[in-house]
């Protein structure tokens, strides 16, 4: 089961990873997406932007620093594990929990989820379950920077850093400065 | 990661410290308006105790529910236990209903390793105290208010003093404790008359006085024991006022601790006894406290022995994987 792939190298026996998105491509999608969540909510107050652990919380971080020099004003992002939330859980031995920070109550605010990439969605699924506990948002939204395909659930996102067609044999790398040291997203693998 | 909680000799600082700050995200929970995780949904945790108690049976019942697994408590008195029945058949019989953990308290020491070992159960065993043995959570849970309260939230206990006072012979807090704090690297002195250690303390990885007032100065957290008057077959000392006078924290000891030190007491307490109300009620005193992280604590527990499949522990996923099933 192999996706059609513009990219030459993908083909090749020997698994290396190129380079799809380099720090810059990162920025600027970052912005592009701040400002589109704006734009789409009208203004920033009842907003709450949340990142899923833990590279989402970097990316939740980076827009709420944009979204602060667009608004004028301080706007946080918060932290949401889902790990206790999620449907594979007994698949693999227990994991480590992540740190939940919610930064303001959530009720009757909009919600705007945050992760690096999107691919099955079950991770979004968990997140809207933990959400669920939170309090009563008057909507969820979803930002990420890849969308890779290949949903298991009904779900899709509502900003979308870039669309990335993978196969499954392929795997998606996103590193990000805060905890990789670089910021980079790359493809790796294939068939 | 361990599969049974039998003593706190078992985990290994690691094990420790993951426990420790699982607790610390579970915390939280107790602070949300839905006050429930569906971690554990489906699964069944009995709470098998033989002796009696308040707190730990409660505490234990309160993480398993908040955690949602089906909770079973089994008390000695009222069963069939009082027609004889043996630990053996007791724990068949539970194993036949399908039980994913059992958590045992006995007044044997012993009682829950030869549970596990014996593997009439096939569900992960607690400890929650057995005789005058281990009460691993509760080392756990004191060693988590500490760290709270000593700024070392992340980390272990590396260099705080930490003083032990009173019925060490009975105690099955202090064994526990004892060994997680060394673990943890934090330098143990116990103090108690000389009746009141047991034999082979020696051996044990503290410094022991029999002198309270001179361990005070250097504490950071001072540990209080209850004087377990039901365990006590002969006279350990000669009067309860005496053993108050010399071995009981009361105001004035409490004012020669150092500002950032705490008192704590794994309850239940005797008040003017090993402890004044004027102390047990203080602001420093973190003994109310102790009992919310005990909650948070077993839920740590019961999540990382039951949440996940079992086996070696959770290798490093990236960001890829995340998503995947």
């Amino acid at each position: 089961m192999v996706a059609p792939s513009d990219a030459p190298d993908a083909g090749m026996a020997h698994p290396t990873a190129r380079t799809v998105l380099d720090e810059q491509d990162i920025s600027r999608a970052l912005t592009r997406i701040t400002h589109e969540i704006l734009e789409r909510n009208r203004d920033s107050a009842g907003l709450v932007l949340l990142g899923i652990p833990t590279r989402g919380v970097h990316l939740a971080r980076r827009i709420a620093q944009r979204m602060s020099e667009v608004e004028d004003r301080e706007i946080s992002a918060g932290a949401l594990d889902i790990t206790m939330y999620r449907d594979d859980l007994r698949l693999k031995p227990a994991r480590a929990l992540e740190h939940t920070e919610i930064p303001d109550d959530i009720d009757g605010k909009v919600v705007v989820l945050i992760d690096d990439v999107l691919f099955s969605g079950r991770t979004i699924r968990a997140a809207l379950d933990a959400l669920g506990e939170l309090g009563r948002p008057t909507a969820v939204q979803l930002a990420v920077l890849i969308d890779r395909g290949h949903r298991e659930l009904p779900i899709r996102a509502d900003f979308v850093g870039k669309n990335l067609p993978t196969s499954l044999a392929e795997k998606v790398k996103v590193r990000l400065t805060e905890s990789d040291g670089a910021d980079s997203v790359s493809i790796a693998g294939g068939s | 990661m361990i599969t049974n909680l039998l003593s706190a000799g078992d985990l290994d600082r690691t094990d420790a410290i993951r426990i420790l700050d699982t607790a610390e995200e579970l915390l939280g929970v107790a602070s949300r308006p839905i006050k429930k995780l569906p971690t554990l949904r489906g699964r069944t945790v009995v709470n098998l105790f033989f002796e009696d108690s308040t707190r730990t049976r409660i505490s234990f019942e309160a993480a398993a529910k908040r955690l949602s697994a089906d909770v079973i408590n089994f008390s000695a008195k009222g069963s069939s236990v009082s027609k004889g029945e043996s630990l053996k058949d007791t724990a068949l019989t539970l194993q036949a209903m399908g039980a994913d953990a059992v958590i045992i308290r006995h007044h044997s020491s012993g009682a829950p390793h030869r549970l596990a070992q014996a593997k009439w159960t096939k569900g992960a065993v607690i400890n929650a105290g057995d005789g005058t043995h281990e009460h691993p959570t509760q080392a756990l849970l004191d060693a988590f208010t500490m760290r709270r309260h000593l700024g070392a939230v992340g980390g272990d206990l590396a260099g705080k003093n930490v003083t032990i006072v009173g019925d060490v012979l009975h105690s099955r807090v202090v064994r526990s404790n004892v060994l997680l704090l060394h673990t943890l690297g934090a330098h143990v002195t116990i103090v108690a008359p000389p009746t009141l250690l047991p034999v082979g303390i020696d051996h044990w990885p503290v410094e022991t006085s029999y002198d309270l007032d001179a361990s005070l100065e250097k504490a950071d957290a001072v540990m209080m024991l209850r004087v377990q008057a039901e365990r006590m077959n002969a006279s350990y000392f000669p009067s309860a006022r005496e053993y108050s006078r010399r071995y009981g924290l009361d105001t004035a000891r409490l004012s020669r601790l150092p500002d950032h030190a705490i008192v704590m007491h794994p309850g239940p307490m005797n008040r003017g006894m090993e402890i004044t109300a004027d102390v047990a009620d203080h602001v420093r005193s973190v003994i109310v406290e102790q009992v919310t992280n005990g909650v948070a604590v077993r839920m740590a527990v019961l999540y990382l022995l039951l949440g996940g499949a079992a086996g070696e522990s959770a290798e490093e996923e990236d960001s890829t994987d995340k998503d995947r099933v």
